[in-house]
């Protein structure tokens, strides 16, 4: 049987969090290679279906990173994405796909360690969790 | 407008046990604005009824619509030959839309994906309040422009009751007396002689508590079939 790699989706928004993760490249931190990141001019643009859609196309993970709080380009954005990302969990709880599998985290243009430390945290989480449930065979 | 709310996933889901393809049909109006059955929420919902599907194994065909209004016919018909395709319609308008749905797409059944709530203003982002009860005998022009129907606890026409106190009601901390605004607002208008006209015992006749209430306007009635 082979072994399961989560598959993770990062909708980071460009400004902070995107930046963040351009540096932990220059800086050549390593982190989780099953990160797939979605770039998003602004965390305000997510919304609950298109995290609900990243799990029916078959994401184990998946997390949204945005500015920290108060350090949003577009202002609240950071912060509307956070709701969204609460409305989804429980949009998942409700069809029974465990609410963990979708995060929020604040990371800073600069702050490329935080990057790869939230890449690593979902990819473990996927791990800990197994494949998604609407992903297994039979 | 009329505000909903959408039903907890479990029932909508034991609503659809046995059927295998399912129109899931939003309201282009109230809903929409209260964000409760629009397209957004058609989306969304459809989404979680694949994954449910797919968790349980189950096969179901999904299909997607969001009309302009289900509370009238001429939105409807377009979309009759479209619903023929499937073995039931999840209508996400209010009751009245439900209603006409399945009255014009009879013998295909409708369920119901909102519970409607009440008449509401959008008061900010994401809240909705009651102002209204659709009473039929509107009273506005004496209380201030505020309705005791529908915002005092014991709908009073003469109030305030003994449990107003420091212009909260004595249902809830957290609601403000209607007969306390009331009082507040005539007095902003220079008006609180008004307090002192006792309403008359009320008929309830033109409220929902007679029978179905209807309305006939004679000339929005179209001469031999044209519409007016
Ligand atoms: S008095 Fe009747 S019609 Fe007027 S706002 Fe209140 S419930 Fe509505
Ligand atoms: S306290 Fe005010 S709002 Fe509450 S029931 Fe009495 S009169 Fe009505």
């Amino acid at each position: 049987m082979s072994v399961f790699e989560p598959r993770v989706v990062a909708f980071c928004c460009h400004f902070c969090a995107y930046s963040a993760a351009d540096l932990a490249g220059s800086m050549r931190l390593e982190y989780a290679p099953n990160v797939r990141i979605v770039k998003l001019m602004c965390t305000g643009k997510v919304d609950a279906l298109l995290l609900l859609k990243a799990f029916e196309d078959g994401a184990d993970a998946v997390y949204v990173a945005g500015c920290e709080e108060g350090d949003c380009h577009f202002l609240e954005g950071n912060l509307r994405a956070t709701k969204q990302v609460d409305r989804a969990r429980k949009m998942l709880e409700e069809v029974g796909i465990e609410g963990d599998r979708l995060r929020m985290y604040p990371i800073g243009a600069s702050d490329a360690p935080s990057f790869a430390a939230a890449a690593n945290e979902m990819t473990e989480k996927a791990r800990q969790l197994g494949p998604s449930p609407l992903k297994k065979e039979g | 407008m009329i505000v909903g709310e959408r039903k907890p996933f479990n029932e909508i889901r034991a609503m659809l046990e046995g059927y295998k393809k399912v129109l899931i049909l939003g309201c282009g109006t109230c809903v929409s604005v209260c964000m409760a059955g629009g397209q957004k929420e058609v989306s969304l919902l459809a989404s979680q009824l694949r994954m449910d599907a797919r968790l349980r194994k189950t096969e179901m065909v999904l299909g997607e619509n969001t009309i302009q209004r289900q509370c009238d016919r001429e939105y409807i018909e377009p979309i009759v030959e479209q619903a023929g395709n499937y073995d039931v319609v999840l209508s996400m308008a209010c009751g009245a839309g439900v209603q006409l749905l399945a009255e014009m797409l009879t013998p295909l059944p409708v369920v119901p994906a909102l519970n409607t709530t009440f008449l509401a203003v959008a008061d900010r982002e994401g809240t909705w309040l009651e102002r209204c009860r659709g009473c039929g005998n509107c009273i506005l022009a004496d209380t201030g422009g505020i309705c005791p129907v529908a915002r005092c606890a014991k709908s009073l026409f003469n109030g305030p009751c003994g449990g107003s106190k420091e212009g909260k009601c004595e249902v809830s901390l957290d609601i403000p007396c209607a007969w306390q605004l009331i009082y507040d607002r005539l007095s902003d208008l220079g008006q609180l002689s008004q307090m002192e006209i006792i309403q008359p015992i009320r008929d309830w006749r033109p409220s929902d508590s007679g029978a179905p209430r209807s309305i006939v306007r004679e000339d929005a009635i179209g001469v031999s079939g044209e519409k007016a």
